[in-house]
């Protein structure tokens, strides 16, 4: 069965990238340009640039530039934003005084906080790292506060009945039983902390006003921007592919980790 | 009644095999099952958790495929070699062990779903029906109130009129009041009966309640542990129309003595074996 | 047991209008409205001393509360936007409107999309690696792509909102499929129910409160989208409000900006949960009155 999972979604992205070939080709091929997609580098022609850009050095690091930046915000999202959640689940004081602050700052897109990160930061990186960090600390302290409002109450009064301490129930309910929403909240953390930083990559370097700081030192969104600016089109689906491959390393590296510290979850 | 000889419902297993998984690391857990079902009665089946015995429901019912042997509805064969899985259909209706009524309709338009879906008789035909049915079944009053609205015990009557409104050959319950109180049950108890007073369908089903199985049914049959098989069959001779008082009578004491010892017998090599609850 | 001490004693006549009341009622007799007004207190409170009367370093330049609260309220605002110029209106409605045709483009085709992908096997396995495959690509990413597919300099932002809603939207939709008990399905197939009407009757309607818990969650990565698409690449909205407050130096109207974007998003989400409510009597009342009893 699982073998001819395999296959079907093997032949469907084949069939995909076919018809994204001949769509991209489409002027060439049937002296017909099919709208829109016929603007579109060919997926040929992005897997040469692709491995032409593997080579350059400048590429690299550019990659790397996005990654540190995710991570660091994505860890300043966890290390605030876990202790929060769960002092907000523990105490109904606590988040009763916090929640709706928290409710009405979090619609506002992570985006618009850049100008005012801007201003009130000192260094261009500090503010990225900022706006980073706001996109996945709501998500994570969602997920916190209804993975620990979720625990069974039971679990409380049975660790009570045998002697422990407010610390020790912390530490050996709350705590691992929360974790598997924190991993969840990781997972989708990460994608949109990716979102943001590349966003956030666009705008300092790019963007249609233009000078909001100058070009911001580089990074993946940056290269996008400069590749569409220079009018090189398949180096701007070179640098989406290489964003969505990095995108997708970073969550499955997220689901390996939280499955090796929930073991629980896995039998069944 | 004329509904009688219309309607028979009597099932036959014959040498039912289910083994789950790859070949290799199989796991049995239907071992070679032959016994009957007599049409027009109540067949209580006895057994550990995770005997075996909802296999045997589901195949019976068309959700699950059988690896060996046959199933025959009425002389005619519902899975056999050549086609191993039935298919589902309103003749054997099934009573789930957590209850399905949709949650998104009005308790009437659950009674109402099934003729309707077979377009057996008209809206307005099918709704004087499922309200008289649900009224006859003491359910009046709640017919626009969501599932979700009333209590667990109230909810799977409702749904055992919704699954007679079609007048199945059988009636499949899968350990139906399992989730109940032992007082909701002993209510839901008479009420069965008086369901199947009334309308003499054929009745399959599953407990690991022993005491519940010796008061509903015309006849037991006790499993052994996975792979389950026939252990024990027993006919119960207690007359209907049965009520409470049964359970003080002697007779009723002389089956549970009988029947006691064989399934705390298989209770034991369950608990041995780690059986998992479902 | 008579009938109609059973049929009494069965069901909670209560209207959900009621219902409503008595929640709000006992929310006020909480300490709940309390500790918020705490809250915000706190957080303005700081804004406030921070900004205008302590002036620490970092917080110079930033505009204070009541600048904000001035400005967004003055019939004649020093730098342009307020709640009595038209011009503030005018962005609140072209990035309303941008949301309204991504999002419901995006429900259209993401709904029954996922539908299908939660309930053919088969339609999963050819669909949904081709699926996958697109999603890691963050919104952002696909602007200058979608400036070089699309003409103009609307549709662009469009389609970028409209993808980032779409994904959250099937992939949700999918989920809520996969997510009902079988036993429902069974139920149906039992009752008689061929497979076009168990869909209908039992796969849409199980799946709704995902669906609408998945369109919250889509309408709020729709402003995300959209704001992002405004900063890089738009005339009007109010992702560009904020972008060319910065620029222009109008540091009070950023903020009233961003003030105005959590309301419309606040607005927006709310409206859906509403709308999700009221189709879903059933789960409301479920869950305020039931709970397995």
């Amino acid at each position: 069965m699982k073998r001819e999972d395999l296959r079907r979604g093997a032949v469907a992205i084949c069939v995909f990238l076919l018809l994204w070939e001949a769509g991209s080709r489409s002027e060439s091929w049937f002296g017909y340009a099919v709208p829109s997609v016929s603007q579109i580098p060919p997926p040929s022609a992005v897997l040469l640039e692709m491995s032409r850009l593997m080579l350059e050095p400048s590429f690299w690091e550019s990659a790397y530039l996005s990654t540190l930046r995710v991570f660091e915000g994505f860890f300043a999202a966890m290390l605030i934003g876990i202790p929060l959640g769960l002092a907000m689940a523990v105490s109904r004081t606590f988040y009763g005084i916090t929640f709706p602050v928290f409710e009405v700052l979090r619609p506002i897109p992570p985006l618009a906080w850049v100008p005012a990160s801007i201003i009130f930061w000192p260094t261009q990186e500090l503010s990225i790292a900022f706006v980073t960090f706001l996109g996945a600390f709501f998500t994570i302290v969602i997920n916190v506060i209804g993975g620990a409002q979720a625990i069974d109450i039971r679990y409380f009064q049975a660790a009570r009945s045998m002697g422990s301490s407010t610390w020790d129930i912390f530490r050996r309910i709350i705590l691992p039983a929360t974790l598997p929403s924190i991993v969840v909240g990781a997972t989708v953390g990460v994608g949109i902390t990716w979102a943001v930083v590349v966003a956030a990559e666009m705008i300092s370097g790019g963007g249609s006003a233009g000078s909001m700081g100058g070009a911001a030192g580089g990074g993946l969104g940056f290269f996008i921007w400069n590749s569409y600016v220079g009018g090189s089109y398949t180096q701007i689906v070179a640098g989406m592919v290489t964003i969505g491959i990095a995108g997708y390393i970073s969550s499955a590296l997220l689901r390996t980790v939280g499955q090796w510290i929930t073991p629980w979850l896995n039998e069944g | 009644m004329p509904r009688e000889a219309a309607r028979k419902g009597g099932v036959r297993i014959l040498d039912a095999v289910k083994m789950y998984g790859a070949e290799g690391s199989g796991v049995l857990a239907v071992d070679h099952c032959t016994f009957d079902v007599p049409a027009g009665e109540i067949t209580v089946v006895v057994g550990p958790s995770g005997c075996g015995k909802t296999t045997l429901l589901n195949a019976i019912a068309g959700f699950h495929s059988l690896s060996s042997g046959s199933i025959y509805l009425d002389e005619e064969m519902l899975c056999g070699p050549g086609r191993l899985k039935a298919a589902p259909g309103p003749d054997r209706i099934v009573v789930f062990q957590n209850g399905a009524l949709f949650p998104w309709k009005t308790n009437i338009d659950n009674v109402a779903f099934g003729p309707i879906m077979q377009g057996l008789m008209r809206r307005r035909h099918a709704y004087e029906k499922a309200r008289q049915m649900m009224a006859d079944a003491g359910l009046r009053g709640i017919e626009n109130n969501y599932p979700g609205e009333i209590s667990s015990g109230v909810r799977r009557r409702v749904e055992i009129v919704r699954a007679l409104m079609t007048d199945p050959k059988i009636l499949l319950l899968d350990e139906p009041y399992r989730a109940l109180d032992s007082l909701t049950k002993s209510v839901m108890h008479e009420a069965l009966l008086e369901i199947f007073y009334r309308n003499r369908v054929t009745i399959f089903f599953i407990t690991h309640d022993l005491e519940e199985a010796i008061f509903l049914g015309h006849r037991v049959v006790i499993m052994t542990t996975r792979p389950c098989r026939p252990k024990k069959i027993l006919d119960i001779d207690i007359p209907h129309p049965r009520d409470y008082s049964v359970l003080t009578t002697r007779r009723f004491r002389e089956f549970m003595d009988e029947t006691a010892a064989a399934v705390h017998e298989e209770a034991i090599k369950a608990f041995d074996a780690g059986e998992k609850e479902r | 047991m008579s009938e109609s001490e059973l049929a009494v004693d069965m069901a909670p006549n209560v209207t959900s209008w009621a219902l409503t009341r008595h929640r709000f009622s006992e929310w006020l007799k909480s300490p709940r409205p309390y500790l918020m007004l705490i809250g915000f207190a706190g957080f303005l409170g700081f804004w406030y001393l921070s900004v205008e009367v302590w002036k620490l370093p970092r917080f110079a330049e930033m505009p204070g509360p009541t600048q904000v609260l001035r400005e967004w309220f003055s019939p004649d605002p020093t730098y342009g936007l307020s709640v009595f110029v038209e011009e503030y209106y005018l962005h609140i409605w072209v990035s309303t409107r941008r949301i309204a045709i991504a999002f419901f483009l995006a429900t259209a085709i993401g709904v029954p999309l996922g539908l299908l992908l939660g309930w053919s096997v088969r339609f999963k396995q050819y669909v949904f690696p081709v699926f996958e495959f697109l999603r890691p690509v963050p919104p952002l990413a696909w602007v200058p792509l979608a400036i070089v597919m699309f003409q103009g300099s609307e549709t662009p932002v469009i389609f970028l909102t409209f993808l980032a809603s779409f994904y959250a939207t099937a992939l949700n939709t999918m989920l809520g499929v996969e997510s009902i008990d079988v036993s429902y399905i069974r139920a149906a197939s039992c009752l008689g129910a061929k497979r076009w009407q168990v869909f209908r009757h039992v796969i849409v309607p199980g799946a709704l409160p995902f669906i609408f818990t998945g369109l919250q969650i889509s309408v709020g990565v729709a402003w995300f989208s959209l704001v992002a698409g405004e900063m890089v690449s738009g005339q009007y909205g109010l992702g560009y409000v904020i972008n060319t407050s910065y620029t222009m130096v109008r540091y009070p109207t950023i903020v009233i900006g961003m003030v105005t974007l959590g309301i419309v998003g606040y607005v927006t989400s709310a409206a859906i949960r509403f709308l999700g409510n009221s189709m879903m009597q059933w789960r409301v009342r479920e869950l305020a009155l039931g709970g397995d009893r």
